[in-house]
């Protein structure tokens, strides 16, 4: 099958005029880049919608619109289970909770936190990991990008790479984290308002919500796909078990409640009041975002079901080359024009991605590496320029792991699966420190080693079905247990990794001695801050009952799709 | 940061509601649009970033600006 789209004049103005925006911004914002907490931190100054909007945005990537599109049409609806459970409560406990301590200590990123509240090692160790981390996210995002446009535009793959490079490095280097949460904003509307057209005439074309089910039944193994709850059991997540404690709760609270890459988006915010909104803020479009990028995804397998004679997926290996869901649907239903409109949303989400990744890596290998390890007690213009070119860098050094993903396709695979397991145990250190005051250094640094080491034996021991490679699991020879896919396994992973650091961070710090006061704790943990008091003027402006709200909708949306 | 992102969300949506909308109004009834089941969607999705485009920009500081100019 023909994967090429022909674009007209219309299109590329609309992609050229895109570009014009993001880099306008960029140069808009020059002016303001006087110290390094403008360029790094933003300054701490943007209204609460600015930053809940860049919040979901920055994790709105590449990977997140093809693959959820892709799990949507291998998987059915039940792949909202990444949004709603999966992300909502972790954003409410984000933001009543956690914020007052991330934004009312005055750090300026989560591993700084991370020193005030334990102790150097474990900073450095989050630090470390969290830089090198960002650094291949960003690569890999660039690969995919330069890799879709080759297959779509038939444009050349280095080119597409460097001239992508160029333009996140361009609008982040002149405005900073600043440049990157406007030009993420100005994004979030494009891919909302760019894959709409989309998302209608091809549910109007498959018969409404009703002619889309009566398609799936056509076959056996997507009946039943419109369900999320319904028959859940069965499908690749396994248990719900697996489902509310692996995905909602362990893997779902370590990425949103202590990634730097989200939580930097927050702590950009003017209040503490907007920095508690912001992830709530977030919530509310993130709960339909759903409905652009999974239900085109269940749409596209209900097609192939009815035999629509202008829609086809390629086949890659196996089975259908699920990743291409979107631009396939985009050159089935879209015309020259909303078509352009189409690819630029979806190259504004694969940069914002990007730009999200290199103002994390900036901020805390600036803050976080060169002025705590490297180079200390220099003048803040010292400091600035430092950031400036760490931005440089980190762009240059994304590029090299594009290439290295170009190379190996494994080891992205391989990486992916690392990070994925970073974020477990991390969320063990931070639930005992921040809730308990008798958590020391030492027991959280170990339980983020032991919590590690135990995702990896794991990982080690247990495959999913039909595993080819080690890649997908037990490398250590023998294979003690067998998931139903790739995902059930995951979920475990994290579980596991999770309370043997929880465990570990306990026992050590009971045996440990305590060695920060309750002075020095205060604003960090529980129990020895003030309760914090919102100023905000009218109810709903209060972020206690805007969680509750974004809670209700969760679970009435949960109940529609059953 | 003295930017309002009202003005170049704004800026930026008119910008390509103007361009669908002529677009989509001289290719009226054009073959193009039977893959998108003979709907103009080009003149449908201009309009509706024309008038998403207006609403930011009348919210912007762009508006807010002259109006105080007036009442001053």
């Amino acid at each position: 099958m023909e994967t090429g789209f022909n674009l007209g004049v219309v299109d590329y103005s609309i992609m050229i005029i895109y570009f014009v925006f993001v880099l306008g911004i960029g140069w808009a914002l020059k002016k303001y880049m006087k110290n390094a907490s403008a360029f790094l931190e933003a300054g701490r100054s943007l209204p609460a919608w600015v930053t809940g909007l860049a919040f979901i945005s920055a994790n709105l990537g590449a990977l997140e619109v093809i693959g959820m599109a892709a799990s949507g049409a291998k998987y059915g609806m039940s792949t909202v289970h990444f949004y709603w459970i999966g992300a909502i409560p972790a954003m409410i406990f984000l933001a009543i909770f956690m914020m007052p301590f991330y934004y009312g200590s005055k750090a300026r990123s989560v591993p700084e936190y991370l020193k005030l509240r334990f102790d150097e090692k474990t900073r450095g160790f989050n630090a470390i990991t969290f830089a090198i981390m960002t650094v291949f996210s960003s690569g890999i995002s660039m690969y995919a990008l330069a890799l879709l446009m080759k297959t779509l535009l038939g444009w050349d793959f280095n080119m597409s790479l460097i001239i992508s490079a160029l333009i996140v490095l361009a609008y982040t280097y002149l405005g900073g984290l600043s440049s990157a949460i406007y030009n993420e904003v100005l994004q979030f509307f494009l891919i909302v308002i760019g894959f709409l057209p989309l998302v209608v005439i091809a549910l109007v074309q498959i018969g409404g919500w009703d002619g889309m089910v009566a398609k799936l039944a056509l076959n056996p193994a997507t009946t039943g796909f419109q369900h999320s709850w319904q028959g859940v059991s069965n499908g690749p997540m396994g248990s719900v078990m697996g489902i509310v404690f692996g995905l909602g709760f362990v893997m779902s609270f370590g990425y949103w409640c202590t990634n730097f890459l989200v939580v930097q988006r927050a702590m950009a915010a003017g209040s503490m009041s907007a920095a508690r909104k912001t992830p709530l803020i977030g919530a509310l479009p993130k709960m339909f975002i759903p409905f652009l990028v999974i239900v085109p995804g269940v749409i596209a397998i209900a097609l192939i079901n009815s035999g629509d004679a202008l829609f086809n997926l390629p086949v890659k290996g196996n089975s259908y080359d699920y990743d291409l869901v979107i631009p396939m649907l985009l050159k089935r239903f879209l015309p020259t024009g909303v078509l352009g409109l189409g690819l630029t949303a979806l190259m504004a989400s694969f940069m914002s991605g990007m730009a999200g990744n290199v103002t994390a890596f900036n901020t805390v290998f600036t803050y976080d590496i060169y002025q705590s390890y490297l180079v200390k007690g220099k003048s803040d213009e010292h400091y600035l320029k430092v950031g400036r070119i760490t931005t440089v860098v980190g762009v240059a050094v994304s590029i090299l792991t594009a290439y290295v993903a170009a190379m190996f396709n494994n080891v992205m695979d391989f990486l992916q699966l690392v990070f994925a397991f970073i974020n477990a145990p991390l969320f063990a250190a931070f639930l005992t420190g921040m809730f308990h005051k008798r958590t020391t250094g030492h027991g959280a640094f170990w339980g983020l080693i032991s919590g590690t080491a135990a995702a990896a034996l794991v990982h080690g021991l247990t495959q999913p079905v039909g595993a080819t490679t080690l890649i997908k699991g037990g490398w250590l020879g023998t294979v003690v247990y067998q998931f139903p896919s790739e995902m059930a396994q995951n979920f475990w992973v994290a579980i596991f990794a999770f309370c043997v650091a929880l465990v570990v961070t306990i026992v050590i710090s009971l045996l440990t001695k305590r060695v920060k006061t309750d002075e020095e704790l205060k604003g960090l943990v529980y129990s020895l801050t003030p309760k914090i008091v919102d100023d905000s003027k009218y109810w709903y402006q209060k972020p206690t009952y805007l969680a509750a709200i974004v809670g209700v909708i969760a679970v009435v949306l949960s109940i529609i799709f059953w | 940061m003295g930017l309002d992102i009202k003005i170049p969300i704004g800026g930026m949506f008119t910008i390509f509601g103007i361009i669908l909308t002529i677009f989509g109004l001289t290719t009226s009834g054009n073959e193009m649009y039977g893959i998108s089941l003979n709907i103009n969607i080009n003149l449908w999705s201009g309009l509706l970033m024309l008038v998403f485009g207006g609403i930011m920009l009348a919210f912007s500081d762009l508006f807010k600006k002259k109006k105080e100019e007036k009442t001053v």
